[in-house]
């Protein structure tokens, strides 16, 4: 552990010898660290333990200690609206990860081929992510509006049969959602990828060129594999957004048609505070936080794992 | 794309087939990314007659801005009627004290993680980083049983609170990292001078960190004026941020929808982080870039 020792250590090595109270020692920064340590061991660690232990009782207006085994997880499990919110979660989940991984590479790889203007077109991929998830529900909910929108355009230029209206259609509504999700969120991964691609060698592409590889074929064949850490972020920020998704869907539908579009966070929200069922909701959350496990395990492996063996 | 002929430099044609097909793309493209903002601004500034009439695109014929005289000053949320207004003064009485007191807190927490490490430090910083991937929804019921006993719940000091907490593992680590990037000799010669915790934070490392104060300043400004869910559990309805008041707006159903009113309040709620945003240009990058990377 000797690299552990810091700035300080070897500063006062170094300073003439006091002999100090041991705990008194870095006492201001003891004290600087006491919020963290709040927030780490009692909101953090205490909160999650404490609702995981609640998850396991018959809670419900007032969390109460009554332990009732894994009933809630078998009436969770049993709730069709809870199966459909994790049906929406998969579906949305998987798309918006393919979606925004393809359109960001190929957006950061525009804007990689020394294009001019590409400050300007940052900016304009980007922007969305400066707003939030309720003014980005808001507004494509009004662009989705059957009767003013997108399905009014297209049927006033002629297209007399055109429907599109996936807020009001339980069997698309969440791709309704995805749409907006993807024009909020992409402009992020893509400048992450844009970074990326610029920690490439230029030599790189020197040598690609002198074999005559194909500038297309340079970017699957070399540069993907190259960019691999890049996407193991991008995938990992991506996924965790996921899981968290609620203000969109709350802006954007509510939820509906019926319970189309809802989602696992939404069922937490209501569980908890609007029908006071507080077992439900630790039972929901608990899977959750479950989910973000599943996500962050391989995750973490291929990070730190791999790196002792390799 | 190399064929026999002359290897050397190609000159550049300006309007090749690839330079078409490229900008053409990044255009349209472009144009999808516009379109809501555009959408925004043009419904915002048409009169209710005009928007039944037309389409979401349509520009306005008539200029008005009553939608946002309205928006602001007059827009009903349940029997109150004083507009967004009140949305927008709590979010800023939320956004100061939270910004304020959670980078006063973070920044001398990274600095004491950097340079004045005790046993246990490291083992606490990986707990909270951890902490940080678990979804809000686990901690959510416990913070208000803690903001109950401590009687702030519903006040808009528990949200600071609240935010201050939330906002802590990101923000920490970004002054850690910054802090331990600083040249430890600096560090060692205040040391000897008989400079102390405080005396180096404050006249060394303060003065010295101003870029990475901005990137935490605008990663806190626009994640907690665009905080939804928090704002809706810690709050009651009189001082709901703007974000939660939009919502209510927008999406009651009672009265006939004026999606002009609506559109005007959205842009509204929007128009903090949008300055913040076109303002700070290449540090916002760098902000969400590490609000990005967490852990």
């Amino acid at each position: 552990m000797s690299d552990e020792q810091t700035n300080a250590d070897r500063a006062i090595a170094d300073a003439p010898q006091r002999k100090p109270i041991k705990w008194l020692r870095y006492l201001p920064a003891k004290i600087a660290s006491i919020p963290m340590i709040l927030t780490a061991m009692v909101v953090f660690v205490g909160g999650s333990v404490w609702t995981i232990v609640h998850s396991f009782t018959k809670s419900r207006l007032l969390p109460k200690l009554d332990f009732v085994g894994l009933q809630q997880y078998e009436r969770l499990w049993g709730t069709k609206r809870w199966l459909v919110s994790v049906e929406n979660l998969a579906i949305f989940g998987i798309c918006s990860l393919i979606f925004t991984l393809i359109i960001a590479f190929v957006l950061a790889a525009m804007l990689d081929r020394k294009i001019r203007f590409e400050d300007a077109f940052r900016t304009i991929f980007l922007y969305p992510f400066a707003l939030s998830f309720i003014v980005t529900g808001l507004v494509w909910q009004w662009i989705l509006n059957p009767d003013f929108g997108i399905q009014k355009i297209m049927q006033g230029v002629g297209w007399e049969s055109f429907t599109f209206d996936p807020l009001n259609n339980p069997d698309i509504v969440i791709f309704g959602v995805l749409i907006a999700a993807l024009w909020q969120g992409t402009g992020l991964i893509m400048c992450i990828m844009l970074a990326g691609m610029r920690g490439i060698d230029e030599d790189i592409w020197k040598a690609t060129r002198v074999d005559g590889i194909s500038t297309w074929k340079t970017y699957v064949v070399v540069i993907i594999p190259m960019m691999k850490p890049v996407f193991i972020t991008s995938l990992v920020l991506i996924a965790a957004g996921i899981v968290k998704v609620y203000d969109l869907v709350v802006a954007q539908t509510s939820g509906g048609p019926g319970i189309a579009s809802e989602v696992p966070a939404k069922y937490v929200y209501d569980k908890m505070f609007l029908s006071q069922n507080l077992g439900q909701g630790f039972a929901a959350s608990t899977m959750m936080l479950v989910m973000v496990i599943i996500i962050l395990v391989p995750y973490a492996y291929l990070q730190y794992g791999g790196r002792q063996r390799g | 794309m190399l064929e026999d002929g002359p290897r050397g430099a190609k000159p550049k044609k300006r309007f090749s087939r690839n330079n078409i097909i490229l900008y053409g793309t990044l255009l349209l493209v472009a144009m999808y990314y516009i379109l809501p903002l555009y959408v925004m601004i043009v419904t915002s500034l048409k009169g209710m007659p005009e928007v039944r009439l037309g389409n979401v695109f349509s520009p306005p014929v008539e200029v008005t801005f009553q939608p946002w005289v309205k928006a602001w000053a007059e827009a009903c949320t349940g029997i109150n009627c004083d507009g967004l207004s009140r949305g927008f003064w709590n979010s800023v009485r939320i956004l100061v004290p939270s910004v304020l007191l959670s980078i006063a807190i973070a920044s001398v927490n990274g600095y004491a993680l950097a340079n004045w490490r005790f046993k246990g430090s490291e083992l606490f910083f990986n707990i909270l980083i951890i902490g940080a991937f678990i979804p809000y929804q686990v901690m959510l019921y416990p913070i208000v049983i803690l903001l109950r006993e401590i009687g702030l719940y519903g006040s808009l000091w528990g949200l600071i609170m609240v935010h201050t907490i939330f906002g802590m593992p990101i923000l920490t680590l970004l002054f850690r990292n910054y802090f331990a990037s600083v040249p430890e000799e600096l560090f060692k010669a205040a040391r000897i001078d008989g400079a102390g915790f405080w005396g180096i934070f404050l006249r060394i490392m303060l003065p010295m960190s101003l870029p990475i104060f901005v990137v935490a300043i605008i990663l806190q400004v626009t994640g907690i004026w665009n905080d939804f869910l928090l704002g809706v559990v810690y709050t009651k309805p009189d001082v709901y941020p703007m974000t939660v008041q939009l919502n209510n707006i927008v999406n009651s159903v009672q009265g006939v929808k004026e999606y002009n009113v609506n559109m005007a309040a959205t842009l509204l709620t929007g128009l903090v982080p949008l300055i913040i945003y076109f303002a700070s240009g290449k540090l916002f990058v760098r902000g969400i870039a590490a609000g990005a990377v967490k852990g």
